[in-house]
């Protein structure tokens, strides 16, 4: 863990890891014993799937809920054995959808049986739960049209390399997904985002297909899309609005990647490339089914846990910690990191003693000193009119460096749920009325 | 199983830097000592009471304060102890102790338990003790009468007090450099300049209280000082004597940048400690008291909250 420099004048900071040398060999993890899937639950969904509990799937079959659609896809064959509510963080609500794996292999055609050139709609229908989880249904809103599509060849967090590993290795499939998405969604303007040292494969990529390669500051947070919006495309995005509000669709590099082979091969990919970082900060890149238990990974790279170490699912700064050892790798798991217990340094419940050191460091100037205290009162419409909550990216820097210990980064997550809430009710409301 | 290990679930971020509150105090405490010892040494046994007594009385107040209202005990992080030091700091070596005791009782209780505690404080907790004293018992905070016992080997005479009183011919035989080294009489860890320099440095560089403030209050002593002596030279006293004399070096490094109440961002901290610098000299040439800084750190810490207002414009802020 990085401490404060002894000259605590010197701006802090970080860098994005680069994934050094040319050819990293993937950690092959097998097929576990089951898998998990999880599938958001909007309002009103039960828990009804289809295929059924008891009933078999096959790799690569879609397992459907609910009256929206909303869908994993299975990455084994397998019999379904369990299905169960799950809750998320921030009061998301998810089935989870466990698949006992057998000796079975078969394999789903229905993708491959498309027949007649791929539109939009096969990309919804297919492209959803593809490693790097892609936004389908934003490229597709008519509502809010996109101009720009921007991949991502940076990661998130730190000590995340999975879409830099994309790039240096799967450039072909790069390409072909690239292509693949100009040509379905009509958007001619393709801008991949690099780290400079990924900018000497840049001539491999795009190559023929016309592509911008621009390059991401290697400062954290320059890889979180509101800085590419604003730096790179030079269109801000206004607070509280989305991306998509200002015609930017955002991809990762691993989504493009894993589009791009679905349809070269027929078959979308359901395996996702993980960094599982070591107590001692080491990492491996594994590769492994999407849906495999952490427990089953940690066993296959010689990972003990102990009590009170944290499991954590991306990245130092905006990962969530994991209570249960069965928590199944999702489609946008990029990274696992395990703290041991000795790392782990307490929050308080200090109030803000106002140092101002959240100030200097957030890069979005939020005045993060005065928000706090308004989310830590509860006053969140007043932290979002007078005190720029909207403004906040979520880059997690202002916990990090707050002499108080508080918990600055949970208090403004929260108060944006807050908001959300209220906002929600207010409009359920106002349709009930008419 | 693995399922029955309990693991540690908290929030992001999952890093942090290590700082913490007690830190921040006892790095302030040890950057102060250099100016409290050379006041112990100047001023002997009772300078020694009056510090001990202050921080003690201090930590005293904090504790009952926080157990009456059934808050969690709050001394562990050094702050009742640092408000205590810095009010003895403040104080004639001579003051009776029941007038520490009531100082620290309005510096740990009015001046912040009331707001809340720590971070809450609208005012220096320290500052705000002084003021209330000063106006109450005069008396005791006239360095001239206060420390009437001893007798040192250098000019006896309160530089500010000769200023005011006297006029400035009365203070051309101050000369920086033994002001510097503290020679003169004034507050138990007031005096001596270039320790309260060399901690206040120390503070800076380590981050502990914020360089832009510090800087901004002494530029505006100085150019405040200025601008008088070159419209007046034989009126007031140039910026050596406002520098180094009275409060000015305690209040530019330990007392304009206390956190509470002071500004955070860059434009607001200018202005803050300029006004604060400008309103010292103001104070001291044209006001009722012989040293401006106790109200003119009042006044800043109370246009605060509206210099704070002056921001960057955050990211997509629209408007
Ligand atoms: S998480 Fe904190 S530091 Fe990062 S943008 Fe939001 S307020 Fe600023
Ligand atoms: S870093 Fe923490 S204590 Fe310091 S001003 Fe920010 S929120 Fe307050």
């Amino acid at each position: 863990m990085i401490k404060k420099p002894f000259f605590g004048l010197k701006k802090q900071g970080f860098e994005y890891e680069a994934l050094k040398g040319d050819k990293v060999e993937l950690q092959k993890i097998s097929t576990p014993e089951s898998l998990t899937f999880l599938i958001e639950r909007k309002n009103g969904d039960g828990l009804d799937i289809f295929p059924k509990q008891g009933e078999s799937v096959k790799a690569g079959e879609k397992i459907v809920l609910g009256g929206e659609g909303a869908y994993a896809v299975s990455s084994a064959a397998g019999l379904i054995s369990k299905v169960s509510p799950f809750p998320g963080d921030f009061g998301q609500r998810y089935a989870a959808v466990t698949v006992k794996t057998g000796d079975e292999q078969a394999e789903d055609e229905t993708f491959a049986s498309l027949s007649g050139d791929l539109n939009m709609r096969n990309v919804i229908d297919y492209f959803a739960y593809l490693p790097g989880k892609p936004d389908v249904k934003a490229l597709a809103d008519s509502e809010r049209p996109i101009s720009t599509i921007v991949v991502l060849g940076t990661d998130a967090d730190l000590l995340m390399t999975t879409n830099q590993y994309v790039v240096q290795h799967e450039t072909d499939a790069l390409n072909t997904g690239v292509s693949f998405l100009k040509q379905v969604s009509g958007v001619a303007h393709v801008v991949i985002a690099l780290p400079q040292y990924l900018m000497k494969k840049a001539g491999a990529i795009g190559g023929a297909s016309g592509v911008e390669i621009r390059v991401v500051d290697t400062a954290y947070p320059s890889a979180s899309p509101y800085f590419i919006a604003k730096n790179v495309l030079g269109r801000e995005t206004p607070a509280g609005q989305s991306f998509e509000d200002i015609g930017v669709f955002f991809i990762k590099a691993e989504a493009v990647a894993a589009i791009g082979k679905a349809v070269i091969s027929g078959r979308p990919p359901v395996k996702k490339i993980v960094g599982l970082v070591k107590k001692d900060n080491s990492r491996v890149m594994v590769e492994t089914l999407i849906g495999t238990p952490l427990e089953d990974i940690f066993q296959a790279c010689g990972v003990t846990v102990n009590d009170r170490d944290r499991i954590i699912i991306g990245g130092p700064l905006t990962g969530s910690a994991v209570f249960d050892l069965r928590q199944p790798v999702l489609p946008d798991t990029d990274s696992i990191m395990i703290q041991d217990a000795g790392d782990i340094s307490p929050v308080s419940d200090y109030p803000c003693i106002n140092c101002g050191e959240c100030v200097r460091i957030c890069p979005t100037k939020t005045p993060v000193n005065m928000l706090v205290r308004f989310c830590e009162a509860g006053q969140y419409e007043d932290a979002a009119d007078l005190y720029d909550l909207y403004s906040c990216i979520e880059c997690g820097l202002c916990s990090f460096v707050c002499v108080s210990r508080m918990p600055v980064f949970q208090y403004i997550r929260l108060a944006k749920y807050e908001l959300e809430k209220i906002k929600e009710a207010e409009l359920s409301a106002e349709e009930s009325d008419e | 199983m693995s399922n029955q290990r309990k693991f540690t679930v908290s929030h992001a971020p999952f890093w942090h830097n290590g700082s913490k509150i007690s830190e921040r105090s006892y790095h302030t405490i040890f950057a102060a000592l250099p100016a409290v010892l050379f006041g112990v040494f100047q001023y002997g046994a009772p300078a020694l009471a009056v510090v001990a007594l202050s921080m003690g009385s201090a930590i005293f107040w904090e504790l009952a304060f926080t157990r009456l209202a059934r808050r969690p005990d709050t001394i562990g992080d050094g702050n009742a102890a640092l408000i205590g030091l810095i009010f003895a700091m403040l104080l004639p070596a001579a003051t009776p102790w029941w007038v520490v005791i009531t100082g620290t009782f309005f510096a740990v209780i009015i001046g912040k338990q009331i707001y809340g505690g720590i971070g809450g404080n609208p005012f220096n907790p320290a500052v705000l003790a002084m003021a209330i004293l000063m106006i109450s018992w005069k008396r005791y905070f006239d360095f001239d009468t206060a420390l009437v016992a001893y007798d040192f080997n250098f000019d006896m005479r309160y530089p500010l007090a000769a200023l005011k009183f006297f006029g400035v011919s009365s203070v051309w035989s101050f000369n920086a450099a033994d002001l510097l080294m503290g020679k003169q009489i004034g507050g138990i860890g007031s005096t001596f300049g270039l320790g309260l320099i060399l901690g206040g440095i120390y503070l800076m560089i380590r981050g502990f209280i914020r360089w832009e403030i510090v800087i901004s209050f002494i530029v505006g002593v100085l150019l405040t000082s200025l601008i008088f002596q070159q419209a007046a030279p034989d009126t007031y006293a140039g910026p050596a004597i406002h520098l180094f004399s009275g409060y000015t070096l305690i209040a530019a490094f330990f007392l304009v940048p206390e956190d509470s109440s002071s500004p955070v961002n860059f434009v607001p901290m200018i202005i803050y400690g300029l006004a604060g610098g400008l309103m010292t000299v103001l104070i001291r040439n044209q006001g009722a008291y012989v040293d401006g800084v106790i109200f003119a750190v009042l006044i800043i810490n109370l246009i605060n909250p509206l210099l704070d207002k002056i921001r960057p414009k955050a990211l997509g802020r629209v408007g």
